[in-house]
């Protein structure tokens, strides 16, 4: 695990594509695969604040998340296996980017949400508008599960420029973003599973459902916090 | 003047074909009622013998000119008729797209360039469109539709 929680999204992205571009890279430099910048500044020498206001294209991210699912489809059996896939490249960077968000927070809120609602508050709001720069657009808890909370995104980034085959309509490819939000669960201690649902309507036919479901262990330690 | 004309002869954008660079017909749509229907054959045959009569017309030249002209001629851009007019419109990777509009029509160079945005967006970031294979894509179709609903 590297210890470096600077990486933004694409970076990360970028490493876990790299087995793949790498590849013809190299060809084409016939160097290592590590290719540092001339002034030898890497991403890790930087400044841990110094991305936090960097905007990126939004072009060539559709292009490397595109890469990312043709990536994970090559390898994959059915479509419950290449959403754990997606799920799996997007954990990582969910337990990353919980540091680096709190690291970055004013000093005297940087905490670490220790009850389920801040937690879900600060996906919502702090994650979302780090990755999408705007927050989610509405967090329920389920009518039937209490260990069910329920975030929904009118019209998912990743999703924007995606459009899924008939024979394939089980798949979301923001099972990525659900990988993300599940790693920061963890990474708080809140273990979770989250996956990512389309509920299209006419107006919004991307809307994506990401459940999040936590483990029993958090629902009993919650309501031991709740106790006076 | 061109504001009564257009006032008589609304904007009509009748169909949009794209040919992919093998001469393959990969996207028809038609926008408007009333046309002519084709079968998928002659629509097939359609886009490939506009094809071969664009690499023609991109070597024809009526007498050499004094100075060669700056770019390499391209081919076939309008095709004008009574009944209807057909601008097309080829990437630098050879894919073309032909849009057919009411004899009238302006800017139809316009509305082309907005679809091969549209294409570059929702249909070559889509990780499952093949390249070079026909085009099934729900939000392009979605969206060239609203597009072309929208200047009509």
């Amino acid at each position: 695990m590297s210890s470096a929680p600077s990486l933004n999204l694409a970076a990360q992205a970028k490493s876990l594509t790299s087995a793949s571009a790498a590849g013809t890279l190299q060809q084409a430099s016939n160097q290592s695969g590590l290719r540092y910048p001339t002034n030898r500044k890497t991403i890790y020498d930087r400044n841990l604040n110094r991305s936090r206001n960097a905007e990126l294209s939004r072009a060539s991210f559709a292009y490397l998340f595109g890469e990312m699912v043709s990536y994970a489809q090559r390898r994959v059996t059915g479509i419950q296996d290449l959403e754990k896939r997606l799920n799996t490249q997007g954990h990582p960077i969910g337990l990353r980017l919980l540091d680096l968000l709190l690291y970055r927070e004013p000093a005297r809120s940087a905490q670490r949400p220790t009850r389920i609602l801040p937690l879900l508050q600060f996906i919502t709001t702090t994650l979302w508008r780090h990755l999408f720069a705007r927050p989610a657009d509405a967090l329920e808890r389920s009518q039937n599960n209490e260990d069910e909370y329920m975030i929904s995104d009118n019209d998912p980034l990743v999703n924007q420029y995606i459009s899924v085959p008939k024979e394939m309509s089980q798949l979301n490819c923001a099972a990525f973003v659900a990988g993300i939000v599940e790693g920061v669960c963890d990474g708080t201690g809140f273990p979770a599973r989250v996956t990512a649902h389309g509920v299209g309507t006419e107006m919004w036919p991307g809307k994506t459902v990401f459940l999040i479901k936590f483990e029993p262990e958090v629902l009993e330690r919650e309501s031991f916090l709740q106790k006076p | 003047m061109l504001d009564t004309d257009k006032a008589q002869n609304p904007r009509v954008v009748f169909a949009l074909i794209i040919i992919n660079k093998a001469g393959g017909l990969i996207y028809q749509r038609d926008f408007h009622e009333g046309l002519t229907k084709l079968s998928v054959n002659d629509y097939l045959i359609l886009a490939g013998t506009f094809h071969g009569i664009h690499a023609i017309t991109a070597r024809l030249m009526p007498r050499p000119l004094a100075p060669p002209p700056p770019q390499k001629p391209t081919g076939i851009e309008v095709l004008e008729s009574d009944a209807f007019r057909l601008q097309c419109f080829q990437t630098l990777t050879g894919t073309k797209f032909l849009l057919f509009t009411e004899p009238h029509q302006t800017n139809a160079d316009v509305v082309l360039r907005r679809v091969y945005e549209l294409y570059a967006d929702y249909v070559m970031k889509n990780p499952f469109y093949q390249s070079e294979m026909p085009i099934r894509c729900e939000a392009f179709d979605r969206h060239l539709g609203s597009y072309v609903k929208s200047r009509q």
